[in-house]
């Protein structure tokens, strides 16, 4: 390749910045936006397959095992049992808890598939899977459509799940 | 080489926007009627092949939500390209060939009301030299579409004619979008909306989905009495750079054209990816037609132009006129890029 005399002795790009911003309208569907208006009335609606008989939430409007729509609205409680959780021991930015603090999955009754949540109102060293736990929601002038109505979920104090009851949920 | 047909075709009906629904809720009717019209069994189905890109929704991993739209249960062989899902049918037809399957399903999607699309088509571009630039696709368009018009050969008007031939087409397709009797006059009469493109030279903006069942040999029997059997399949791609290709050419369809046979024999109809006006013109030089060929009678992508899936609508439609014995031998291209600059082209023939 010959050399362009211009360019001679001139420092060598190695490195650009190239802002991109792109601005969307995002439709969460049919299902999920029925969850989002249930929410801001403090109830948790899920979806029920016809095909399968599994109770979705929050629910995207399919039924991911047989591929059919679910049609079928079912209010699910706000109380249910951990399955599975992590405690939290690592800091970082724009942290929101202080650590340690507990994350989980919660079969809610009547859903059959887990919620993610913070599990609070018990030392962390004490959380186990069957836990039996009942969410703690915002204040009634501050629910939204949004699952952060839901601030985390606390013992109900009723004794633990048995394990075969979740089992296929771990 | 295995016989590989399209033995069924679905499609959404094609949208400016279909505001209340994700692309599950879009997708989910067109799979289950692709599969339920020829009686397939979801198990039966050996390898899932879909187009998208997550550009369009805005959404990271979108086509994995997509997925819960089809049944991936038990777990199911699938892949994904992140192009017009007439390339997902190649892949699909590849995998048929290595003969470890029988049955393909292929689908391709987008929702591309959520954004502004000629904005989003500029992050396809070059990441260093072009897209820093966001030149959209009309302009880009207008570009290729100028430098067609000075090197002489097709004219405005005839760019004009052949919006108003697909509009008129496409009164006959229940799934197009944009459709009517227009006059090459009044369209002429229009101001430029990027010079020398005016509106009716632009495909319209739309959401909406297809998806298409291969077979194979005996399978495909199976599931017609007269599939459209895939004779030439071949995609071809120009260099990124705009600067480096003679934008008046279109030498990978020219040349995907000639691998996949289009010109060994005469051809019916052809259903032709060309979402402007003049690259109709392009495609048809490029592919050899005479005059004599039908050219998209579905309305093509002037009618309606899902992103990731109206290539394989192409395919689909030019099948299901094979299917119906409306020809004996039809070819159908998909066009992505800027300028077109990735084409495939399908060779599709009755018994």
């Amino acid at each position: 390749m010959g050399k362009i005399k211009a360019l001679e002795g001139v420092e060598p790009v190695t490195m650009i910045d190239t802002p991109a911003r792109l601005d969307y309208t995002f439709t969460a569907g049919r299902a999920t936006s029925r969850f989002l208006k249930g929410l801001e009335q403090k109830k948790l609606l899920g979806e029920r397959s016809a095909a399968t008989g599994k109770v979705y939430l929050p629910p995207r409007g399919a039924d991911p095992v047989a591929g059919v729509p679910t049609e079928e609205q079912v209010e699910v409680a706000d109380y249910g049992v951990v399955t599975s959780f992590c405690v939290v021991n690592v800091k970082f930015y724009g942290q929101a808890m202080e650590c340690p603090y507990v994350c989980a999955l919660v079969v809610l009754d009547g859903a059959d598939i887990a919620t993610f949540g913070l599990i609070q109102e018990i030392p962390y060293e004490e959380v186990r899977p069957g836990l039996r736990v009942e969410a703690v929601w915002v204040d009634d002038s501050e629910l939204g459509t949004t699952l952060e109505n839901i601030k985390y979920f606390r013992p109900t104090g009723e004794p633990d799940a048995p394990a075969e009851s979740y089992k296929e949920h771990v | 080489m295995r016989d590989v047909a399209v033995v069924s075709f679905a499609q959404s009906k094609h949208e400016r926007a279909l505001p209340g629904i994700n692309e599950v809720e879009m997708l989910m009717p067109v799979v289950g009627q692709v599969r339920d019209q020829i009686g397939l069994d979801k198990n039966r189905v050996g390898f899932t092949c879909s187009g998208s890109t997550d550009y369009l929704a805005g959404q990271a991993f979108s086509f994995v939500m997509t997925l819960d739209g089809i049944g991936a249960w038990p777990p199911i062989s699938e892949s994904h390209v992140e192009m017009d899902a007439a390339w997902a049918l190649y892949e699909a037809w590849v995998k048929l060939q290595m003969g470890e399957i029988d049955i393909a399903m292929v689908y391709g999607y987008s929702k591309t009301s959520p954004g502004d699309l000629p904005d989003v088509l500029t992050r396809q571009l070059d990441p260093y030299v072009y897209a820093p630039l966001w030149p959209d696709s009309i302009s880009l368009a207008a570009l290729q579409a100028q430098a067609v018009l000075d090197e002489g050969g097709t004219s405005e008007r005839e760019w004009a004619e052949i919006a108003a031939r697909s509009r008129a087409s496409a009164k006959n397709n229940p799934n197009a979008q944009l459709t009517g009797d227009f006059d090459p006059e009044a369209i002429l009469a229009e101001e430029y909306l990027v010079a020398p493109l005016r509106k009716h030279d632009c495909p319209p903006i739309t959401d909406g989905a297809a998806a298409i069942i291969l077979a194979a040999d005996d399978a495909a029997r199976e599931f017609s009495k007269r599939p459209a059997w895939i004779r030439g399949l071949e995609h071809r791609i120009d260099p990124q750079s705009l600067g480096v290709r003679n934008l008046t050419r279109v030498v990978s369809l020219e040349q995907a054209g000639e691998a996949a046979g289009v010109s060994k024999d005469k051809i019916d109809f052809a259903e032709l990816h060309a979402p402007f006006t003049y690259q109709e013109v392009l495609a048809k030089r490029a592919l050899g037609l005479s005059d004599e060929v039908s050219i998209n009678p579905s309305g093509g992508a002037l009618a309606a132009n899902p992103m990731m899936a109206a290539g394989l609508v192409r395919i689909g439609e030019a099948a299901d006129r094979i299917i119906a014995g409306e020809g004996d031998r039809a070819v159908a291209s998909a066009t992505q890029g800027a300028c077109m600059q990735q084409n495939l082209v399908c060779v599709l023939e009755g018994e």
